[in-house]
């Protein structure tokens, strides 16, 4: 089936078979190699990536649903050299370490910001149930969300702004 | 005058790593794409234990996109390729052949029968349901002790007996202590438990994968590994591969922790593949295949007996295990009991100790090296049964802890398993643990819950543990029959432009190397953090080394870094002394630079690497070259310790388990990167608390794995663990120059036993005086209804290996 599907901005048209998921698709046909394939079972979230805006595990996605949409992945997040609040955040907050689950975590964390900007930590650790870190115990990402959040705050800078004009009923990562 | 520049190590430095990692610019081994890459999978065997009568793989040649199909006889026609095992652990010690795919009879349920090669990974998969094996079933061996016995079904028939081997050591025939026996038979008190330390999967996050290319002059292999050096060699000898003509490249590398430290058959079959049809090839693994095929960790049963006077004092340690070692001798599983059987004498001067290890084949997934490796089941054993003995003597678990432990004053202390423990401070971790935790509140609100009912009871665990890091002095490793050394490679190149490229042997896997190594070399040559390069992980450019696992990496290889530092500076002086025309004496050596003593002349290591470039005016006979080479290995281990404190409020209606409060203190010596040290512990704590708590393989009776994906087996979310409150101490290592001491293992050895014991606390005036682990709601619920000793409920067998028996008789006889 011929699919077109814009990805970080980019229009890409192509023939994928009707059973390729998403997150292969992006992968192996589109070279996005940023997002990555952690479980066969959509447990991990290691895959997560924004379909029109709202976060989804692209493994439980099929590459033909997305025809007619935008994906962003992350190596679509910085924009001008810019890192965005969340990826900085990340770093400021020792919140990844062998940081194979961090693509999907920080496209996991915009979303849920955008859904509630100011989460207290109960409200991260839900909103994160559906990723998987084996490396970081999740203190620090947490912390890092919730840092992010501060930076995030309306008039906080132009990335920020982005996230929130954006922002819609999040659909919690599936 | 130069300015003092402030010291790297100790600066909670950002990672280097992060920036690829988060913007998606990463090199994981499934990322690699090569021209006419052909894709792998392998088919598995659905029976843990059956002999192989036939494989008809016609039908899966013709399928879509198949190149070629191989099983055993076109891979192995001389059934001359066995899996290594490092570990010899005995003389006599059994060794069956693990064949890189299964000929004549599968041995767990998951072991390769043949492999696919496919121009897509999808059509690969798709032709493996069109191979057809036909199998006769044997016997399924799960239980350890059933296996063992007389007359048992044999795992493997040829070897005789499903006992792999027995390793033992004792306090009184090594010359260390004395003889458990009589400690037993004069004791005032004595206690024994029985412990499971369950079966565990690794769960790195990223899957297994290698890609061969055997296009260029040389087989490259690209491998989610932890030991790419380790790797090479072993495929050399595993493979009859020149060594010299087999490149082995660990590039990102999604966590490990142990999982990845195995030289896997699938890496052989991907070389024997890509060799035969002359193109690269793929394979990666799904996380079922990896739940199923990569080796899991623990699976122990122990017994442990202690013996004491009646006013607490220890006076003898008994510890017989048996150690499931799955189908097969792993790499090192063979010994990771082994590496135990220092440790479950902890922190306490304990004057007798007797070790027995039975390690045992049955019809399961391979068991090998999982954080901490031995030194989580031995200390869990060891702060499991020091809790029970301060029940029975009815004393604080704490007091019980002081009154045993060795003293500040008294280190360096040589204890009972013969190990010399260098430094170490438990009075001052366990005061601030016990501070941050507030102890004695906790204590008098359990008081308060206890006598009024409450529905929901308060328990207090404590872990006061040590370990030892640093994986190893080579002598020490020698006579544990281990097939290796201990020692660690790094190399530095001053570059013209006075950067530096520093290579270490210490591939990582996530740990932060990059960053805790630069900020070594920042100090020990006055550079830059920013002007330094960590290349690892590619045996092309990381020529030797032993890689990271045990905690190794700073204390073996960080320390081969400031060896190779000191040498660069050592070269740099009399090119100093030269280029400012005084005597070598006259120079001392700081902050980067050369100063002529008592004056303002100085030449900084930038300078001297261009002179060097130039080689224009340098002394005569001096090499134009400030590289260096320096292998460490240490003469000791590294033994950090900490005072771990867990509060657990555990609903009686419900078996419903919160952790109230987390406090560690952990002391490992000098901390080059606190930020990096702290993201450790988390990490360790997560793990050791989800073996407390949520993890757990499960077989049914045919020895399929009933937890085999990430649905059925529960890894910690971030909704499922508290936030930990962590802190340090610090009691240099007096073994190494940087006086550091590891981390990577601290976490996780210390808190599952703090974490049981909080729950068993909580609920021990039921009757209850084990709960198996994972603590489920149902066992917990279960044992407070039952009042017993025994959680019994899912998973657990009639026997009950949690069935303590206490005599406190006074002395047996």
């Amino acid at each position: 089936m011929r699919i077109t599907v814009t990805v970080d901005g980019t229009k890409y048209t192509d023939e994928v078979e009707p059973r390729t998921l998403l997150v292969h698709h992006l992968r192996e046909k589109l070279g996005k190699v940023g997002t990555v394939v952690g479980c066969d079972t959509s447990n991990c979230g290691a895959c997560t990536v924004h379909l029109d805006g709202h976060s989804v595990k692209s493994c439980s996605v099929l590459a033909v649903q997305a025809d007619g949409c935008e994906v962003t992945t992350i190596e679509g997040l910085a924009r001008d050299g810019q890192l965005h609040p969340v990826q900085k955040a990340f770093h400021d907050n020792h919140a990844l370490q062998c940081g194979f689950c961090t693509p999907g975590m920080i496209m996991q964390s915009i979303d849920l910001l955008a859904d509630n900007p100011d989460p207290d930590e109960q409200a991260v650790r839900e909103g994160l149930e559906g990723n998987l870190c084996r490396c970081t115990g999740y203190q620090n990402i947490v912390r890092a969300v919730r840092d992010a959040a501060q930076h995030m705050s309306p008039g906080a800078g132009p990335e920020a702004e982005r996230i929130t004009e954006n922002k819609h009923v999040g659909v919690g990562g599936d | 005058m130069t300015a003092t520049i402030e010291p790297e190590v100790g600066k909670s430095r950002r990672r280097k790593e992060d920036e690829r990692l988060i913007t998606g610019r990463t090199r994981w081994t499934d990322n690699i794409a090569l021209p006419g890459m052909l894709h792998m999978a392998v088919l598995r065997s659905p029976f843990a234990h059956a002999k192989i009568v036939s494989i008809d793989t016609s039908a899966a040649k013709g399928a879509a996109g198949v190149v070629a199909v191989f099983t055993a006889k076109d891979l192995d026609p001389d059934s001359s390729i066995g899996m290594p095992c490092a570990w010899p652990i005995t003389p006599d010690m059994k060794a069956p052949r693990r064949p890189v795919l299964a000929a004549d009879q599968v041995n767990f349920a998951g072991e390769g029968v043949a492999v696919v090669v496919a121009r897509t990974s999808a059509e690969a998969h798709d032709a493996l349901e069109e191979i057809d094996v036909e199998y006769d079933e044997l016997p399924v061996i799960l239980d350890m002790e059933a296996a063992i016995a007389d007359g048992a079904p044999l795992v493997h028939e040829d070897q005789g007996s499903n006992t792999s081997a027995v390793w033992k050591f004792d306090s009184g025939e090594a010359g260390t202590g004395g003889n458990v026996e009589e400690a037993i038979s004069s004791a005032e008190v004595v206690v024994k438990r029985r412990f499971r330390q369950q079966r565990l999967v690794p769960a790195f996050m990223e899957p297994r994968a290698c890609v061969v290319d055997p296009t260029g002059t040389q087989l490259t292999m690209w491998s989610a590994t932890q030991v790419p050096h380790i790797l090479r060699v072993m495929s050399a000898l595993t493979l009859g591969i020149p060594e010299h003509k087999l490149r082995v490249i660990a590039p990102d590398v999604g966590g490990g922790f142990g999982g990845k430290i195995g030289v896997l058959p699938e890496e052989m079959m991907s070389l024997l593949v890509a060799q035969k049809l002359g193109k690269p090839v793929k394979w990666n693994e799904s996380r079922s295949e990896t739940m199923l095929a990569a080796h899991h960790g623990r699976d122990q049963i122990q017994d442990i007996t202690i013996t004491s006077t009646r006013d607490g004092r220890v006076t003898g340690l008994k510890v017989e295990l048996l150690a499931n070692l799955g189908a097969y001798n792993g790499l090192v599983g063979t010994g990771v009991p082994i590496l135990g059987a220092f440790m479950f004498n902890a922190i306490y001067k304990i004057p007798a100790y007797h070790f027995a290890c039975t390690n045992v084949y049955t019809t399961t997934t391979l068991t090998d090296a999982y954080r901490g490796a031995g030194r989580p089941e031995a200390t869990f054993a060891i702060e499991r049964i020091m809790d029970e003995l301060a029940a029975e003597l009815g004393m604080d678990p704490m007091e019980l802890r002081e009154k045993n432990w060795i003293k500040h004053e008294e280190f360096p202390f040589t204890t009972v398993a013969g190990l010399t423990y260098d430094s170490g401070n438990y009075e001052a971790a366990t005061a601030k643990a016990k501070q941050l935790f507030d102890y004695d509140g906790l204590r008098a609100e359990q008081e308060k819950r206890r006598a009024s009912g409450d529905k929901v009871q308060l328990g207090i665990g404590i872990s006061t543990f040590t370990e030892m890091c640093g994986l190893a002095p080579s002598r020490v490793l020698g006579s544990l029959d281990y097939g290796a050394g201990g020692w660690e490679h790094a190399a530095i190149r001053m570059l013209p432009t006075g950067k530096v490229e520093v290579i270490t042997g210490a591939s990582a896997h996530g740990q932060g190397h990059e960053t805790a190594w630069s900020q070594i070399v920042a100090d020990q040559l006055g550079v830059a953090f920013e002007d330094v390069e960590i290349i690892h992980g590619d045996t092309q450019s990381s020529h030797k080394g032993m890689d990271t696992y045990g905690s190794r990496s700073l204390v073996v290889g960080g320390i081969a870094v400031v060896k190779a530092a000191e040498k660069v500076v050592a070269k740099a002086k009399p090119i100093a002394a030269h280029l400012l025309e005084c005597a070598e004496d006259d120079l001392e050596f700081a902050n980067g630079k050369f100063t002529v003593k008592g004056t303002d002349t100085s030449t900084g290591i930038a300078d001297i690497a261009l002179a060097v470039f130039a080689a224009h005016n340098l002394p005569d006979g001096v090499e134009p070259s400030l590289d260096s080479d320096a292998t460490f290995d240490p003469e000791n281990f590294s033994y950090p310790h900490g005072t771990h404190l867990c509060a657990a409020e555990v609903d009686t209606e419900t078996g419903r388990i919160k952790l109230r409060s987390y406090v560690c203190v952990d002391d490992v010596g000098v901390a080059v990167n606190p930020l990096i040290v702290e993201g450790q512990v988390h990490g360790g704590l997560a793990q050791g608390i989800a073996q407390a708590l949520f993890e757990g393989t499960e077989h049914d009776e045919s020895g399929t794995l009933t937890t085999g994906t990430f649905a059925d087996y529960l890894l910690p979310s971030a909704a499922d663990l508290p936030s930990f409150t962590t802190d340090r101490t610090e009691t240099p290592s007096t073994t190494n120059p940087l006086g550091a001491k590891g981390v990577g293992e601290a976490g996780t050895i210390a808190s599952t036993p703090a974490v049981v014991n909080a729950v068993i606390d909580a609920v021990r005036h039921f009757g209850v005086n084990d709960i198996e682990m994972p603590l489920t709601p149902m066992r917990v619920w279960h044992a407070v209804q039952h009042g017993t000793t025994d959680a019994g409920g899912p998973g657990r067998g009639e026997a009950g290996g949690g069935l303590g028996s206490i005599d406190a008789s006074g002395g047996a006889q």
